[in-house]
């Protein structure tokens, strides 16, 4: 079976800037993949070019068997993102936004109520589905959003940072419906997270990416023993990304970045 | 590995054929817009407001001081139409902070790697921005009806006022889509929306005729969509208005505007999430 994803010298440049520096990795079908690394690595401008959001400046990439460049429609119809900011509609019901993209993605009319109903379920959201979104904690929204990009029952599932700014019973309950997912469809999960914990717990391989580059790529546990005997995955993210660390911050942290995490942890913290 | 859910997918789809994916797709942008609007009217009924201020305050003084040419037509006659789409103007012209507050909360996004085309989102976004108008347009007769303006009630004339109410707001919130695409952040869409909106209102035949205008204004007034919107809604709104313009040609220039202006937000909506 070909992989899920697949990139040969993906490479994304702003002005200066080389933001992902020819980035080749195979995601296999089924897998979890943790991409990992500081603000600024390359990882949400990684997963916006494999979304079609943004276009390579050089090197190809394809996702469930689709050119992301050549074949936006069919890799939009194969994917589900959940991004790092909130993408529910808070003016509308839950029912209501997965009502959008039910009809968006153009799920069979007689389908949609059941189909609908069943991801409520599964997310634990049944007794909340007429309330306005903007109502809802964090976990709740990040479950909601997962349901809606899950709906279509797409072949890769993109999270970008599924569990900023939530507490820790919220991390939990996300973690077991990612689990449940992968379990009960055969999603291939492509996600990025800060939390090294996170990551051991969810991904079966993880990458390192620095500034721009895939410099590690293994198991968690692989990775943690390559830092050292009795290391763990938060040793081996500083042992292969802590090189680039000046007063400067490289481009880790731009103020943008900064602001827009938090803003993220405050909606839905 | 081959889940059931992997055999299952084929059943799921029912794409129809593009052109009436792309009607459906800009229907369900439409229609979300609507929900939020039923869920929440505040703002239709802030909306409101203003053109019942152009009507009842500026109209009653400017037609006590007879100061404005209109012919035949009582100034309040005149000026109905032109609030109408002055105010549909207004509320058009900043909706596209709403979707930069989309693009900075993240709901764009998700609507950006849905499979829907971009010129379809745009389209839907463009319809949910004219048949908002339309509570204005009912607000504006029920006054107009009120202190005396001679409004034609048949139901051809209130359908077509009702069209071009709806293609010229789907046309400048298209606008407005444009100008935050171009911009990005709120504060300075703001700004321009507001440098907008005056020329747009004033260098129209919106609260006078323009044939009181010095010549260079003429001449802005005759490329401003915003005068061939209120040309076709006088006639069609007030009892004994003549149009300065054929009726057809008015309807051309305003949907020709929207269809352009389309084109390119759709070209220019995907970079707001880059």
């Amino acid at each position: 079976m070909p992989p899920a994803i697949s990139t040969q010298e993906l490479t994304r440049r702003f002005d200066s800037v080389t933001a992902v520096d020819a980035l080749s990795l195979d995601v296999q079908p089924g897998e979890v993949f943790g991409l990992l690394g500081p603000n600024g690595a390359g990882k949400t401008t990684t997963i916006k070019m494999l979304i079609t959001l943004l276009p390579p400046t050089s090197g190809k990439a394809t996702v469930a068997g689709h050119d992301i460049s050549r074949d936006t429609r069919l890799v939009r119809r194969s994917i589900g993102y959940v991004p790092q900011l909130l993408s529910s509609d808070g003016a509308l019901s839950a029912r209501e936004n997965l009502m959008t993209t039910a009809r968006l993605y153009h799920l069979a009319a007689s389908e949609r109520a059941g189909r609908i109903d069943e991801a409520l379920k599964f997310m634990d959201l049944g007794d909340s589905a007429d309330r306005l979104v903007r109502t809802f904690s964090g976990g709740m929204i990040r479950r909601l959003e997962i349901a809606q990009a899950m709906l279509h029952r797409p072949e890769v599932l993109f999270l970008d940072e599924p569990t900023v700014g939530l507490d820790p019973n919220a991390r939990r309950a996300v973690w077991e419906h990612i689990r449940g997912l992968r379990e009960m469809a055969g999603t291939t999960i492509l996600l990025t997270t800060h939390y090294m914990d996170e990551a051991a717990e969810l991904c079966g391989r993880v990458g390192f990416m620095h500034l721009g580059r895939l410099v590690a790529l293994g198991t968690p546990a692989e990775l943690s023993a390559q830092a050292g005997k009795g290391k763990d995955l938060d040793d081996a993210f500083t042992y292969f990304t802590g090189s680039g660390l000046t007063e400067s911050g490289e481009q880790g942290g731009q103020y943008r970045d900064v602001a827009r995490t938090r803003r993220t942890a405050r909606r839905l913290g | 590995m081959t889940s059931p859910e992997r055999v299952e997918r084929p059943a799921v789809w029912a794409e129809p054929p593009a052109p009436a994916r792309f009607v459906l797709d800009a229907w369900t942008i439409a229609e979300g817009e609507m929900r939020k609007l039923r869920h929440d009217p505040t703002e239709l009924i802030t909306r409101a407001v203003q053109p019942l201020l152009w009507l009842l305050v500026f109209g009653q003084v400017i037609a006590n001081t007879r100061a404005i040419p209109t012919g035949s037509l009582g100034y309040m006659d005149f000026l109905a139409p032109g609030v109408l789409a002055q105010s549909a103007l207004f509320s058009a012209i900043f909706f596209g902070i709403a979707v930069i507050w989309e693009r900075d909360l993240g709901v764009l996004h998700k609507y950006l790697v849905s499979p829907a085309s971009r010129s379809s989102l745009v389209t839907g976004k463009a319809l949910a921005g004219g048949l908002r108008s339309l509570v204005q347009a009912a607000m504006v007769y029920v006054v107009a009806l009120l202190i005396g303006v001679h409004l034609r009630l048949d139901p051809l004339s209130v359908i077509g006022v009702a069209l071009v109410v709806v293609i010229g707001s789907a046309a400048f919130a298209t606008f407005s889509l444009v100008i935050a695409c171009l911009v990005r952040t709120r504060e300075r869409f703001m700004g321009i929306g507001q440098i907008l909106t005056m020329p747009l209102f004033f260098a129209s035949s919106a609260i006078y005729p323009i044939s009181i205008m010095p010549n260079w204004l003429q001449v802005l007034a005759h490329l401003n969509p915003l005068t061939y919107q209120v040309d076709a809604l006088r006639g069609l709104m007030v009892e004994g208005a003549t149009e300065s313009f054929p009726l057809a040609l008015d309807f051309a220039v305003l949907s020709a505007t929207t269809v352009v202006l389309i084109a390119i937000a759709a070209r220019l909506y995907p970079r707001l999430a880059q």
